[in-house]
């Protein structure tokens, strides 16, 4: 890929990535958050935190059945750090908006309320991640350490995924779309490594960590 | 104070409804001006999305006269907003299905069939209620179970005067609401949920002798929106708002604590009294705060009062009852 085509492709994932925020910050300008504001952001945080997350799971599944599209591996630290940045947006939202700030009505929310704990795991799980996502972090741990500490993401996605069934009214089924998608994705993983081996080859090199 | 002395006119006629006017002009401007902008782009769901929403203006102006026990201090929630954020599950899911949806509710002719135990067992004619007693401009504030709340000015007379017509016996201890239910009308509440219609609540007699429960024609000072439950409807202001049954066709004056629609779904969630109560979470959130509609994000949260504010009106009624176990 040429790299004035990288540089435009990466510039309109940028733009992609800031648009529910801008959608947001516009709506608040204007007074076209709907009725109930707080819902409209809490719920615009989220949905677009779990997006970012499978679509970032998309990019080693997508590589290994189409190697001419490897380069996306180049995109998935932005994603990943957009998935973490609109989760805590949302973490901000319940802080800020719901608990006012107050040590302990968090807490109690946290013990008390089972989709506000599994929300919470999720995003203290991809707080490492997105720690050490620099190119020092990598070199400092190698390469696979730093693979094994982001199998993390696996757990976070599936924690956000039930912190929706939970929160959803019981018999409400709008989670079922992400919790498929999710299903594939994880599923892909382990068909495609046997999938290989069956066929024998060797596997082209393909480097899970982005060269620095 | 939370409720005040009468203001010296109807409350109609002080500001609301010409300061909602320009609300709406002023949105109805922005969402123009963003729809021009968004068409710009080529972005049809975004036009979609912004342009105004459906409007349901089949209402009548009523005459009113003004209440003491109506609710001062507060500002109320826009017109907008009382009819496009409803919970109407007969009607859909979606807070805005009842706006969409509810046009199709045969308000005329109506009546109101009371049965049970009564002296008087009748069958009133709509019109009939709406010229019973003068009607009144209350202002009352609404908490919903799910913690968010509105301030509305309803337009009805105490369901007091109502139940005195019918003379109830001493053996009648609670009272049932019953609402319309067609399926051919309503299509969305079996598709949607899996409640079993029609929509059922109830009251302690005491409570609905209590002169704050209103019966409700209007808001605004017109008859009522059909997604608001029209035509006629009760209104409870201390209590979660589903305990205010909405288009209601029958009142059963009976000797037992009637079936109520949410108690039988989730009675651990839902419980027959469902009074206001900060210091009661429901099993899935807290109720200590609630988010007031239609106000910008960061000055929506505000603390919930024990029995929304009207303990002055109603405490009394509970002495000597645990409202942590009867909630």
């Amino acid at each position: 890929m040429k790299r004035s085509t990288l540089i435009l492709v990466k510039t309109l994932t940028w733009l992609a990535c800031l648009a529910p925020l801008a959608w947001l910050i516009w709506g608040a300008v204007t007074n076209n958050l709907g009725a109930d504001q707080i819902h409209t952001i809490t719920f615009a945080t989220g949905r677009t935190t779990l997006r970012l997350l499978l679509i970032a799971l998309a990019i080693t599944p997508v590589r290994r059945l189409v190697p001419q599209l490897s380069w996306l591996i180049k995109f998935r630290r932005l994603l990943g750090l957009f998935a973490f940045f609109y989760a805590s947006l949302h973490l901000m939202t319940w802080v800020a908006l719901y608990t006012g700030f107050d040590p302990h009505a968090m807490a109690a929310d946290i013990v008390k309320r089972r989709y506000i704990t599994a929300g919470m795991t999720a995003w203290l799980l991809l707080l490492p991640l997105a720690a050490t996502s620099t190119n020092w972090s990598i070199r400092k741990l190698g390469g696979k350490n730093w693979n094994r500490l982001h199998r993390l993401v696996y757990f976070a996605a599936v924690a956000g995924v039930i912190h929706y069934w939970w929160q959803v009214k019981s018999g409400v089924l709008t989670p079922i779309g992400v919790t498929v998608i999710l299903a594939v994705l994880l599923a892909a993983r382990p068909v495609l490594t046997w999938r290989q081996r069956r066929k024998g080859h060797a596997a082209v090199v393909r480097p899970l960590v982005p060269s620095p | 104070m939370l409720v005040g002395k009468p203001p010296d006119i109807p409350s109609s006629e002080i500001t609301p409804k010409s300061a909602y006017q320009q609300y709406v002009n002023r949105r109805h401007f922005l969402r123009g001006a963003a729809a021009v902008g968004a068409v710009a782009l080529g972005g049809d769901r975004l036009g979609g999305i912004l342009a105004p929403r459906t409007r349901v203006l089949a209402s009548t102006k009523l005459n009113t006269v003004s209440s003491p026990l109506t609710t001062t201090g507060e500002q109320l929630t826009s017109l907008e907003d009382i009819t496009h954020y409803n919970n109407f599950y007969e009607f859909g899911v979606n807070k805005d299905d009842p706006a969409k949806n509810a046009g199709a509710l045969p308000t005329r002719p109506w009546s109101v069939k009371i049965e049970g135990k009564v002296a008087k067992p009748q069958t009133f004619d709509i019109d009939a209620l709406l010229k019973l007693r003068p009607l009144e401009d209350r202002i009352y504030r609404m908490r919903c179970v799910e913690a968010w709340s509105m301030v509305i000015p309803w337009v009805g007379y105490s369901f007091s005067e109502l139940i005195k017509q019918c003379q109830p016996l001493a053996s009648a201890k609670y009272v049932q609401f019953l609402s319309y239910y067609n399926w051919h009308v309503e299509p969305w509440g079996s598709s949607e949920t899996s409640i079993s219609w029609p929509y059922s609540e109830g009251l302690r007699m005491d409570e609905a002798m209590n002169p704050l429960t209103l019966l409700t024609f209007g808001l605004y000072g017109d008859t009522l929106p059909n997604q608001d439950g029209a035509p006629v409807r009760i209104v409870v202001p201390w209590k979660y708002g589903f305990k205010s049954a909405k288009s209601i066709v029958k009142m059963k004056f009976v000797d037992k604590q009637p079936d109520t629609t949410w108690n039988l779904q989730a009675p651990n969630e839902y419980g027959f009294y469902s009074n206001v109560n900060p210091n009661v979470d429901h099993p899935r959130w807290s109720q200590k705060y609630e988010r007031r509609i239609g106000l910008p994000f960061y000055e929506q949260r505000r603390a919930t009062l024990m029995f929304n504010g009207y303990g002055d009106f109603v405490a009394s009624m509970y002495a000597g009852m645990n409202l942590k176990k009867d909630f």
